[in-house]
């Protein structure tokens, strides 16, 4: 059922440093005071929605969260109207009323109170099982948000009704500048088995690995096996902007996706990626207000 | 017809009708049908539909939302209103901010049902009207069970506005018959909204939502038999927005449930001052339960909610001095 789309390697990577180079100028533009409000990054976890879209459906709904620029921009590659969105300027996404974090587009939908759209994502599961059979419901959520009633209230009802929901919890070992020793209980693995729900691990950051080793429990979604991915990530950035309180050795030792490409290959994917978001910037920046 | 089953008959119209209407909620299932017995027959009828659910108002809200979403439509019970707290993100953060949040209108077509009020001893957490807690809120509705207005209109009312509505049903009502009004009472119907009166101009007019309408009821006839008082009863079906003719007599009343502070009648009557002053005898009266939990114990539970004898007390001495 799922058609694995044939994106070349370059296509996957030059995505990944799409959304590196679209996330880094936010920051840039915030420094320089010409945003507004706050914004989450998603450096360093590029490559988790951009594995993951392969996977998935045009008509399948995808739930994502406060950091969700990289699950926007993997889904429909728009950069001019997200950027408008976060701008406020013409031609934003949900007229710049959502901003960073409150965007709906078809069936995306992005929210900014954490664990909040699981139990929406079970309702919309359910819909979908009922009418729209083989479509599935994907949703978005980091380590920290476990922390809420309302993920486990959605797994159980999800479990109980076999509902298409695929849960992705992009474990990036802290949430805002708690790390994960001290926000989280017990495993990912046990909170999904405590409720008989599939469970997948996945610590590579190999595109095509992960969706081989995902294409398969991905297509049982669909036939109302509910199941939860969990990526172990690395957040590369701060949580939003400058408030990075982990110290600059702990800094230095996050990993980075981007260190494992080959330098030529990474640095001329690069070169392109960063033209395009300049673009993009230079010609959004202009427009009037939304 | 008792409100009950005008509740329940409603609801088996409504899945008859509406292909993708669901009903969820906690033990609603037959032979059970619903701790007020509201969904009784449903699960039997519509089992694909009528879905009974963990104790998780939080989620069941969620998924309600999410089916909204989705375009359906979900109509959930709350087994007490009380519970409703557990909802309020889903409510507030959610479904009525996703109606305008995103740019353009996304309508959501959802109901959540609420059994409120005391009167019949459930105590603290089993009693409260939580109307109050969410007035003021964009995009969502309120609405109260009246037992002047059949509850199949008001669900497709509801249903219609595409945006989350709440409908407060008055617990005491349940087993109260339709359109009763006593002698010397007749009641009219505009809009859904109830006036019970007497052809003849009245000394004051009462606002009262579900089951206090009937207390108010009560003491309007004690007051026109014994001190020659006569009062009009406004019943409405949706609090809020609250748009409601009220006729312009220098006497206004608000009655509510609610305990006192920050409540529904409190926002009415700031409306009804700003726009009748100077043609008021004296600012709209607000009558309201006392600012304290409500106790189970019979004796102490009537000390506590607004009743026929508080009303009829303060529009005596309002009038009379
Ligand atoms: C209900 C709720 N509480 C608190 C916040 C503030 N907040 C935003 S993001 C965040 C941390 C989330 O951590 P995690 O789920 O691990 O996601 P990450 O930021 O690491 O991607 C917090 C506390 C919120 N948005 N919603
Ligand atoms: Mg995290």
């Amino acid at each position: 059922m799922t058609e694995l789309l044939d994106r070349s390697v370059d296509e996957d990577l030059e995505l990944m440093l799409t959304i590196r180079a679209f996330e880094r100028k936010l920051l840039e533009l915030y420094g320089q005071g010409l945003l507004n409000g706050t914004t989450h990054t998603c450096l360093g976890q590029e490559y988790v929605p951009v594995a993951l879209e392969a996977l998935l459906l045009a008509d399948d709904y995808v739930f994502s969260n406060h950091r969700g620029h990289g699950h926007y921009l993997a889904r429909f590659g728009d950069l001019e109207g997200l950027l408008a969105e976060i701008m406020g300027r013409q031609g934003a996404v949900c007229g710049g009323v959502g901003g960073s974090q409150h965007i709906k587009r078809g069936r995306y939908l992005s929210t900014g109170v954490q664990g909040e759209s699981l139990p929406v994502a079970a309702g919309v599961a359910l819909h979908l099982k009922r009418t729209e059979p083989g479509r599935l419901a994907c949703v978005y959520i980091g380590d920290g948000t476990l922390g809420e009633g309302a993920v486990y209230e959605a797994l159980n009802i999800a479990a109980l009704w076999r509902l298409p929901l695929l849960v992705i919890v992009e474990n990036n070992g802290i949430a805002q500048t708690t790390p994960a020793g001290i926000h989280l209980a017990g495993s990912v693995a046990g909170r999904a088995a405590a409720f008989g729900i599939a469970y997948q691990r996945v610590d590579t950051v190999d595109v095509a690995a992960i969706r081989d080793r995902l294409a398969m429990p991905v297509a049982a979604v669909r036939t109302g096996s509910p199941l939860v991915v969990e990526f172990v990530t690395h957040r590369l950035g701060p949580h939003s902007k400058g408030d990075d309180t982990r110290p600059p050795e702990v800094l230095r030792a996050v990993e980075d996706w981007q260190a494992a490409v080959d330098p030529a290959q990474s640095e001329r994917l690069e070169r392109r990626a960063r033209a395009r978001v300049e673009q993009v910037v230079a010609e959004v920046i202009m427009r009037g207000p939304a | 017809m008792r409100v009950a089953e005008n509740l329940n008959a409603a609801l088996h119209s409504l899945l008859a009708a509406r292909p993708d209407l669901y009903v969820l909620g906690e033990d609603i299932l037959d032979p059970y049908g619903g701790a007020f017995k509201i969904t009784k027959g449903l699960s039997s009828r519509f089992p694909d539909r009528v879905l009974t659910t963990p104790i998780s108002e939080n989620a069941i809200t969620g998924v309600a939302a999410g089916l909204a979403l989705a375009g359906d439509e979900a109509i959930v019970e709350m087994m007490f209103g009380d519970f409703i707290a557990l909802a309020f993100d889903q409510l507030v953060n959610f479904a009525s901010k996703s109606v305008t949040m995103y740019g353009s209108r996304l309508p959501l077509r959802m109901v959540v049902r609420c059994p409120v009020g005391g009167g019949r001893g459930y105590g603290p957490t089993h009693s409260q009207s939580p109307q109050k807690h969410f007035i003021g809120i964009p995009n969502l509705a309120l609405y109260e069970v009246s037992p002047f207005r059949d509850n199949l209109e008001v669900f497709a009312e509801m249903l219609g506005r595409g945006e989350p509505c709440i409908l407060f049903e008055g617990k005491v009502l349940y087993t109260r018959q339709m359109h009763a009004v006593p002698e010397p009472f007749t009641v009219r119907l505009d809009d859904g909204v109830a006036t019970v009166f007497v052809e003849k101009n009245p000394d004051f007019v009462l606002i009262a939502p579900g089951g206090m309408a009937y207390q108010a009821l009560e003491a309007m006839q004690t007051l026109l038999m014994e001190d020659d008082l006569l009062g009009t009863l406004i019943v409405p079906s949706r609090l809020y927005p609250f748009e409601v003719d009220v006729p312009d007599v220098p006497y206004l009343f608000v009655v509510e449930e609610s305990t006192a502070g920050g409540t529904w009648g409190a926002e009415v009557a700031l409306g009804l001052n700003q726009e009748r002053w100077g043609r008021l005898a004296q600012p709209v009266t607000v009558i309201h339960s006392q600012d304290s939990i409500i106790p189970a114990a019979v004796h102490l539970e009537d000390q506590v909610l607004a009743n026929e004898a508080a009303i009829r007390r303060v529009i005596k001495e309002t009038l009379r001095g």
